[in-house]
């Protein structure tokens, strides 16, 4: 039975399952005993998912340990005999081999993948077959278990709270469990990667041409520091030089001195921004930006203007950034007490006095974790900088130079032709992992510190 | 000899809107007297207090007409500086309202934005002579530069006091001070009222009519947005001429 017939029937059963308990349960009500706790409907989930529940936790711990089963019985074969010691021609074989023996491919390009295939084949259907018979097995138990609980006093609907709790609490942990396997993933293959290059060399070296990696020396080439000033000085100054007056302003303007009817219009508009595609913003920073960027360096007689320059795609990353700044500084505002605002303009404060000595300091750590999560954002942010901002790391503190990301250098490592254990690769990673630390932190004092102010006014 | 009352009110009315919150009040404040405003919530006693220094020039939807004059002069005229009005009618809050910065700072924010101290040994008089004026100093002398947040709700609000006095104004209007303290700390904010008293022309706006006779001179009694009766505050409290005032003082309703 393939695994579709498989969920289908186990759904069928539920459904089956679901049917039955409703109906005998639905003949409780007759002789009207006092009250029942539980509805017909919830004796019926409560068989159901008793008969769903236990064949689908099964099938998903096999299918993580079935491959694993399948492998070692070929292996136990005389024809494995033959195999190569472990490396990469075994694993290809063996991948042939597989491939062969589940019918998806024709021919191989070694024999010995020809002669393990037909192993293949029995081993997976050996264990495709205990699979199917335990999961129709456990599902069959599970309701008939679940349906001899049916009765009138049986407390269903508490039950069936119960188990949806617990599936709330799977949809969750799902995604912490993602994140944590991702982050895992990214430590391990740094490890590999730090095994090669000194972390000291990578983190402090300031030569990076990850086009001509010496083997024996590959820390030489894989110095990321220029990388990690390319992404702050285009995230984090030229950015943020764009966004956090613009944003901050625009954010005084809508809460302080706006219309309503104004500001009914203009805010919506204002975060707009925030849902262009940041495609879009790139071959606006590409084709737009970076073009004139580099007239006007031509213009104020900088020779080396490039049309990569730092200055285009952390202009356009700035516009980016402003709904979030604004946003985060609008709410922060908002969230100072009105009381303040009165008594500084009794005093005889104008506005802006008032919002320059009153409002801004009050609102200051709420902006401030606005300004950080920007920041987070902008150096994160990959695909301007994939169009706009150059290959050639450089450390300069020019705008008009070109200079490239980490998040760019992620992309032009991983993409094209690359074998998968070479420092080359690895370096993707051991990028990654420094970014998503990064970030990581700068989320982390941000909301620190939003919440250490919100707290002052509660 | 008589002098001419600081602020005089001619058929003042305030609209929210379409909607009328003070109709046609008319009413004097004396140089050198203790003024306050009952009545039942809603009445329009803050709002009225509220006109007498512009402050609802920041609800969007608020329109006065009729005349404020202050020494004679309208202060709805086109011309009038809004900033020099507020430094000269200073304003204490219901809630304590002081900002997120050090008791010094806090005092020293109205001498700052009027540009009073010429040198920073004259900011620290100022500040010094606002606080013992509002019978503080001695509780906090030592902790200047503690924020002015951390201080207990009296506390708070003589420093507030402090702060509106320390711009050195004519009139201070204070809306129901005492509405958010404990008794002692209203014994005190009162204790302060009659010290302050003669300095400063005060107008106080009060649910509390034991408060109201113990510190003011002169009762304005507020009903649905008209003035019922404006007198000197024995004749409210002893003898009423109007039945409303009456009712009022006595408990009926409100």
């Amino acid at each position: 039975m393939s695994a579709l017939g498989l969920l289908f029937t186990v759904a069928g059963l539920a459904l089956i399952g679901w049917l039955v308990a409703r109906m005998r349960a639905a003949t409780f009500r007759r002789p009207r005993v006092a009250r029942f706790s539980a509805l017909p409907a919830h004796h019926g989930w409560f068989v159901g998912i008793c008969t769903l529940a236990p064949p689908l936790i099964f099938l998903a711990v096999w299918s993580a340990t079935a491959p694993a089963l399948v492998t070692d019985a070929v292996l136990a074969t005389p024809a494995a005999a033959m195999l190569p010691p472990p490396g990469f021609e075994r694993a290809s074989i063996l991948s042939e081999a597989r491939e062969l023996g589940a019918g998806r491919s024709q021919g191989a390009f070694h024999d010995l993948a020809e002669k393990l295939a037909p192993a293949y084949a029995r081993a997976q259907h050996r264990y495709d077959t205990i699979a199917t018979a335990a999961a129709l097995l456990l599902a069959f138990a599970g309701g008939a278990l679940a349906f001899t609980r049916v009765r009138p006093d049986f407390a269903a609907r508490t039950q069936v709270e119960r188990g949806v709790m617990l599936m709330l609490l799977v949809a969750s942990l799902i995604a912490i469990l993602t994140t944590v396997g991702i982050v895992a993933s990214l430590i391990y293959e740094s490890v590999r990667f730090f095994r090669l290059v000194p972390a000291g060399e990578f983190l402090f070296g300031t030569h990076w041409s990850p086009q001509v990696v010496d083997s024996r020396d590959p820390g030489a080439s894989l110095g990321a520091l220029p990388l990690f000033w390319g992404t702050f000085f285009i995230g984090a100054v030229i950015a943020m030089a764009v966004a956090v007056p613009l944003g901050l302003m625009s954010a005084i303007y809508l809460t302080q001195y706006a219309r309503p009817v104004t500001r009914r219009w203009m805010k919506p508009t204002l975060e707009m921004l925030a849902g262009v595609p940041t495609v879009v913003y790139g071959y606006f920073a590409a084709l737009t930006v970076a073009p004139a960027v580099r007239e006007l360096g031509v213009a104020i007689g900088i020779r080396w203007a490039s049309s990569e320059s730092a200055l285009a795609a952390g202009l356009v990353m700035g516009i980016m950034i402003i709904p979030f700044v604004s946003s985060m500084a609008d709410d922060s505002i908002a969230a100072v007490p009105a009381a303040m605002r009165d008594g500084s303009l009794a005093m005889g404060a104008t506005t802006s006095e008032t919002i320059r000595k009153v409002m801004l300091p009050a609102a200051l750590p709420g902006v401030v974790g606005g300004i950080l999560l920007a920041v987070s954002r902008a150096i994160g942010e990959t695909m301007i900088v994939v169009m706009a901002a150059s290959g050639v790391a450089t450390l300069t503190l020019n705008p008009f130079a070109s200079t490239t990301t980490v998040t760019k250098q992620i992309v032009d490592l991983l993409t094209g032709e690359a074998e998968f254990t070479s420092a080359k690769t690895l370096a993707a990673f051991a990028l990654g992992l420094t970014l998503f630390a990064v970030t990581l932190a700068l989320n982390v004092v941000a909301l620190v510190v939003v919440k250490r102010y919100r707290e002052s006014y509660e | 000899m008589t002098f001419p009352p600081k602020i005089q009110a001619r058929d003042v009315s305030v609209f929210y809107g379409d909607t009328r919150a003070i109709d046609h009040v008319s009413i004097d404040v004396a140089q050198d007297n203790v003024v306050a405003f009952i009545g039942p919530s809603g009445c329009g006693k803050s709002t009225f207090l509220r006109t007498l220094n512009r402050m609802n020039d920041t609800v969007a939807s608020a329109r006065v007409d009729g005349q404020i004059l202050l020494d004679g002069e309208d202060i709805y005229a086109p011309d009038m500086d809004v900033v020099q009005l507020r430094a000269r009618v200073g304003m204490v809050f219901q809630k304590p309202n002081p900002f997120p910065k050090s008791i010094y700072e806090n005092v020293a924010y109205g001498p700052r934005i009027h540009g009073l101290a010429a040198a920073r040994a004259d900011l620290d008089e100022m500040v010094e002579r606002s606080l013992r004026r509002a019978g503080l100093w001695d509780e906090v002398k030592d902790r200047l530069d503690d924020s002015g947040t951390a201080l207990s709700g009296g506390q708070q609000q003589r420093l507030c006091i402090a702060r509106a006095i320390a711009v050195d104004p004519e009139v201070i209007l204070m809306d129901e001070p005492c509405s958010a303290l404990d008794p002692i700390a209203t014994a005190k904010i009162e204790e302060l009222i009659h010290e302050l008293k003669g300095r400063y022309a005060i107008v106080i706006v009060t649910h509390n009519m034991q408060q109201a006779a113990r510190v003011s001179q002169q009762t304005a009694f507020f009903h649905l947005g008209q003035l019922v009766e404006f007198a000197p505050t024995s004749d409210i409290f002893t003898n009423p001429r109007e039945e409303r005032t009456r009712d009022y003082i006595t408990g009926r309703y409100g």
